[in-house]
């Protein structure tokens, strides 16, 4: 695929093969191969295009999922959220209207758009994947470059297949050491929060590399590369292995026969080149890595389950932030996270709702009870993850164990459907964003893994995984 | 979009670093399609616990009730992709963001609404800042597109810097799609080509009778 000479980053050579023009000014129109939409944004978008007489150019790429505002009650319709309904409505008219095909309430296909569109292959390494929310950067664990944007650009694709943007930065983040057991993904991206700040990544495209984003398995890949916009940048990637086309292979919208060989042979030389030179570096080491929580009010305020919570430091402006995530979070500076009572965990979000987060959590609640006091959520990613896990039992397991088990949606995330905490609830929550008022009005959000999520809700307070990790 | 060159009006200061989209324009409890934007502004940071307006918070003080300009800090605009946090400032007539910092997504969906973003490095930005706050809101400030500078009480011009290709965008407002139709016949020929180089990227059709393996 290299035809010049200069070494060149994966995020170069994508970019390259997309490249359709420059606008005068002075953007570059970048093709959008798949483009998936849901019902918080694509009803305006549609309103727009019809009220501008302008046609969806690319109908078969386009793909219509609703998340964001559905019901997760069992036997839900589109009325167990009312909030919701005019939303859904909306989307099936605007699809239907377009030529698009939607994954509906009752497919049972539905779910969270970046958890459906893996699973249905509707992700290519490679691709450049158009989804108007800032989780699109997910497929970046495929090895595509996801691309979120707001309800302009959206419009901007449905028009023309394209989106007009200035090529942005590369950096590589590399990723020392080997995961411990009761360590994940999520662990990974919060400790480079952590470590670099959440907004490290603005103004660049970063590629996850090093033996950690090796070793992470396809699903975890999603979950680092899920949390890259938390990191700043707007896409996040790892390049694509034989474990990427391992889990590809015969997924319902992929390429089959001569097409399948031929992809994989591009695909192999997607990775970027050996020399390749980055606009910036930087190196975590995840060897000693511990199980990370987030304590306060951006994801940068995290922490090792084992550690105390920071002190306040000496600097007038860092202090006063600090006071005052510490004020929200209802939580004192140097005492421990271990043992701060929990109301409330939910297991579920585009992050960490896949069926081997589910495996996990499961794994550690098998015959225990949630704790006394502590409301438990679990929300599959996607309909078909739900069916998936109800075949092994999940569902039973954490149904007597005392867990909701619900129908898939984006839920607790960003309670768009309705699904909130009340004020002053601490929830530990797989999701992706600790923001105050997130998951409600004065609602005290620690982000986590799926292992730490399961041990609080069986602690009733945060609690280490480990302590009650399966004994092999 | 509506073309932007230049505006004078009360500018409003709003320092802390890192705020984001859930801040400036939360999804709201209650759903419409059509909400109402300016009830969304800042709508948690405006309000005391039980949910009245809180008079002492600067977007409530009545010198700042009809502001132009918003004055942030770093990495302003994080989080979610949501365009309406950009629709919620221009319901409140804000048509300039200057900070020190702004996120990359936040800062395109102000250029898609004919929002000015201005980033200023440290000096100019705490120049800005100090003279806005002794202002408050008793003076306007001017930004100029046209000429690059922000002016107002209590010191010297200030220039910032922008794409020439951004400030022509806003100057002109720009149909945004008009401009990339511009290009359609080399998106036909990228089809194509693609056709060709990689067909399975132009060609998404479920294979008969297949289910995603989970």
């Amino acid at each position: 695929m290299n035809t010049s000479q200069k070494p060149r980053t994966m995020f170069d050579r994508i970019w390259d093969a997309h490249y359709v023009a420059t606008r005068i000014d002075d953007r570059d129109l970048v093709y959008i191969d798949r483009h998936v939409l849901h019902d918080l944004h694509a009803p305006h978008a549609f309103e727009k295009l019809a009220a501008a007489m302008r046609a969806v150019r690319r109908p078969d790429l386009t793909f219509s999922m609703q998340d964001h505002t559905v019901a997760t009650k069992p036997g839900r319709d589109e009325n167990t959220n009312p909030d919701g309904a005019h939303f859904q409505r909306a989307m099936r008219e605007g699809s239907q209207r377009n030529g698009i095909r939607i994954f509906d309430l009752g497919d049972p296909e539905q779910g969270i758009s970046h958890v459906v569109a893996p699973e249905l292959g509707l992700v290519l390494p490679g691709s450049m994947h158009g989804v108007p929310d800032s989780h699109a950067c997910t497929v970046g664990g495929l090895g595509a470059i996801g691309l979120g944007c707001g309800t302009s650009e959206l419009e901007h694709i449905l028009a023309t297949q394209t989106i007009a943007l200035k090529r942005p930065k590369t950096m590589r983040i590399w990723l020392d050491g080997q995961l411990r057991p009761g360590v994940g993904a999520k662990d990974v991206s919060l400790k480079i929060i952590a470590a670099l700040g959440t907004a490290v990544g603005r103004g660049y495209a970063i590629e996850f590399a090093g033996p950690v984003a090796q070793a992470l398995s396809v699903e975890a890949r999603l979950t680092l590369c899920n949390m890259t916009i938390e990191m700043g940048a707007r896409s996040g990637f790892i390049a694509p292995d034989e474990k990427v086309f391992a889990y590809l292979e015969g997924r319902p919208y992929m390429p089959r026969g001569a097409d399948w060989e031929m992809a994989r042979a591009q695909w192999l030389g997607l990775a970027s080149d050996e020399n390749a030179v980055f606009d910036k570096e930087h190196r975590v080491d995840c060897g000693d890595l511990a199980p990370q929580i987030t304590w306060g009010t951006d994801q940068s305020q995290t922490i090792s389950v084992t550690e105390q919570l920071p002190a306040l430091p000496q600097d007038a402006d860092a202090r006063l932030k600090m006071e005052r995530a510490f004020a929200y979070m209802g939580l004192e500076p140097d005492t421990p996270v271990q043992g701060v009572k929990v109301d409330r965990v939910f297991i579920g979000s585009c992050t960490n709702a896949r069926l081997s987060d589910l495996r996990i959590a499961a794994s550690m609640v098998k015959g225990k009870r949630v704790h006394e006091g502590v409301t438990a959520m679990v929300v599959p990613g996607s309909t078909s993850v739900k069916r998936a896990a109800e075949q092994e039992g999940l569902d039973r397991i954490f149904k007597e164990a005392g867990f909701f088990w619900g129908e898939s949606g984006c839920s607790m995330c960003a309670g768009g459907n309705g699904d909130r905490g009340r004020p002053q609830e601490r929830i530990v929550s797989t999701t992706n964003r600790n923001f105050e008022g997130r998951q409600g009005k004065g609602v005290r959000t620690h982000l986590a893994g799926p292992e730490l999520a399961a041990a609080c809700a069986l602690a009733g307070h945060i609690a280490d995984p480990r302590d009650y990790l399966e004994r092999v | 979009m509506k073309a932007f060159s230049t505006i004078t009006g009360i500018a409003v200061p709003f320092l802390e670093d890192d705020v984001n989209t859930d801040q400036i324009a939360p999804i709201p409890t209650k759903r419409s399609l059509k909400p109402d934007y300016r009830e969304m502004f800042f709508f948690r940071a405006r309000r005391l616990s039980d949910d009245t307006l809180n008079p002492d918070q600067v977007f409530n003080r009545p010198q700042f009730a009809s502001p132009s300009i918003l004055v942030a800090g770093r990495n302003f605009g994080c989080g979610s992709s949501r365009e309406g946090a950009v629709w919620t400032m221009q319901a409140m007539g804000i048509h300039v963001l200057i900070a020190r910092s702004i996120a990359d997504l936040y800062r395109e969906n102000c250029l898609q609404n004919g929002l000015l973003p201005i980033e200023l490095p440290d000096d100019k930005a705490s120049d800005i800042e100090q003279r806005v706050m002794a202002a408050d809101g008793s003076a306007p400030f001017t930004v100029d597109l046209v000429t690059q500078t922000i002016s107002g009480p209590g010191g010297a011009d200030i220039h910032f810097d922008i794409s020439a290709a951004d400030r022509m965008r806003l100057l002109e407002g720009l149909d945004d799609i008009g401009l990339s139709l511009k290009h359609e016949a080399a998106i036909a020929d990228f089809e194509t080509k693609m056709k060709q180089t990689s067909p399975w990227l132009q060609r998404a059709i479920r294979a008969p009778g297949t289910e995603p393996k989970i």
